[in-house]
């Protein structure tokens, strides 16, 4: 096992480039749990991100804000201005584990987890979040929509690490993000989503409820055609054609498809004249 | 141990220190185990009930999550750290039952203790949210950690918490 502990973005790369196996951690949330057994078994090597300080900087641009990919959420959740652009990132962020948690776990973590019930995903999603990759020769970018390719696969070349996270700066008409777990706090999601609606243009995002968090295409269409709901079974057509839930440790299929419907129904009928 | 250890400079309870840390222990094991600071306990082991909790810079983490070199260049604060008086108020509520989750506890409520400007932003169940009291002892924690926050002492802003 060895550990690799860059001071800096440009060592941390050229670490990545010539240790592409080893793996990345920033805040270790994730990545801790039961840290003893991982250890037992084959560790690996790793890449310990907590040092380069260049990644927990964020910028304010024209028309965007980039978050360094190890922002923590409690850096977010004590940033009043980003609570005035972009509220959904604060409400998402305080409603992930407790204070212990949010001051460790970072959004470009929760990002490259690639779990379906990441709670940082649906939000940034829901703002046409664009991710910035970066290896030892380059940069890209790529659409968080477009990032994740099956469960806890990625767009993501060896060699490269996700060190930005490029939020547009946008007026919406609409925010909201809700999230269904076991209790407010320290609990993982079993059903979430986040809704942003600028005029006709909707994005639902829905997490836990596929193989990984994903946008909800036809109840998009639905809400922007203004199509008559009259209760939360008239969403659950076009949400079966967008999403999968399975049964697992924490819900059920049926429990998350019902309640989805439910929380979207209740969350946007005051929003929508089609919902009666 | 893992390798040959890492080593790694940090502050330890306001202490300037040096140590070895072995590549697969937690901040949590060499605490206990490398620096004999047993206050700090291990209840989950997997972040979610706040009783390994201890301040790193500043603010409240759970220690059986971080690689003890993740502490390098860092400053720990433990249970040990806090001074006694400091409690009396906690110890005056009966906010203690069995104990397991006290020194989790007496962290995170020493950090809003210094940070008080926090409970004008989020309700005290809210920042102390991450510490799970298995004897569901709830009310008394809440009731002594008001009462603590309503007494004299404690430097507010000594700590950078609310950073």
């Amino acid at each position: 096992m060895t550990v690799y502990l860059p001071g800096s973005l440009v060592e941390a790369l050229e670490l990545r480039a010539r240790h592409p196996t080893a793996t990345p951690i920033a805040g270790g949330t994730d990545l801790g749990v039961h840290w003893p057994q991982r250890m037992a078994g084959d560790p690996g090597d790793w890449l310990d991100l907590s040092g380069v300080s260049e990644l927990r900087t964020h910028t304010w641009t024209d028309d965007a804000l980039v978050l360094g990919a190890g922002t923590t959420y409690w850096d977010v959740i004590r940033n009043p201005k980003i609570a005035e652009a972009l509220p959904l990132l604060v409400r998402a962020a305080r409603l992930v584990g407790a204070v212990q948690i949010q001051a460790r776990g970072t959004w470009g973590g929760n990002v490259v987890n690639a779990s379906p019930a990441a709670d940082g995903v649906p939000v940034l999603m829901s703002y046409d979040a664009v991710l910035e990759l970066r290896s030892r020769d380059g940069s890209s970018l790529v659409p968080l929509s477009e990032f994740y390719l099956g469960y806890k696969q990625m767009r993501l070349e060896p060699g490269e690490l996700v060190t930005g996270i490029h939020i547009p700066l946008r007026t919406y008409d609409f925010e909201w993000f809700e999230k269904v777990g076991s209790r407010s706090a320290q609990a993982i999601t079993k059903v979430g989503v986040a809704v942003t609606r600028r005029a006709a243009e909707w994005r639902v995002v829905a997490n836990s409820v596929a193989p990984t968090v994903c946008r909800c295409p036809s109840v998009e269409s639905l809400l922007a055609e203004e199509r008559p709901v009259s209760g939360p079974s008239d969403l659950a057509p076009a949400l079966a054609a967008d999403v999968s839930p399975i049964d697992d440790i924490r819900s059920t299929a049926r429990y998350r498809a019902e309640v989805l419907a439910r929380i979207l129904y209740w969350g946007l009928r005051d929003e929508c004249p089609n919902f009666t | 141990m893992i390798g040959p250890g890492i080593e790694i400079t940090l502050t330890l309870n306001g202490e300037s220190i040096r140590a070895r840390v072995a590549q697969g222990d937690r901040l949590l094991d060499f605490l206990r185990y490398g620096r004999g600071l047993t206050g700090t306990k291990e209840g989950c082991g997997e972040g979610e009930c706040g009783a390994c909790t201890v301040l790193l810079d500043g603010v409240p983490v759970n220690s059986c999550l971080i690689p003890a070199w993740q502490a390098r260049g860092r400053s720990v604060e433990t249970v040990e750290s806090v001074p006694e008086d400091e409690l009396a108020a906690l110890l005056e509520s009966g906010a203690t039952q069995c104990g397991a989750c006290t020194p989790g506890v007496v962290m995170t409520a020493w950090w809003v203790r210094r940070n008080r400007d926090l409970v004008d932003a989020h309700a005290l169940r809210e920042l102390m949210a991450g510490n799970l009291c298995r004897c569901t002892g709830y009310d008394g924690i809440i009731e002594g950690l008001e009462a603590w926050l309503e007494s004299a002492g404690a430097d507010a802003g000594e700590s950078e918490g609310g950073a």
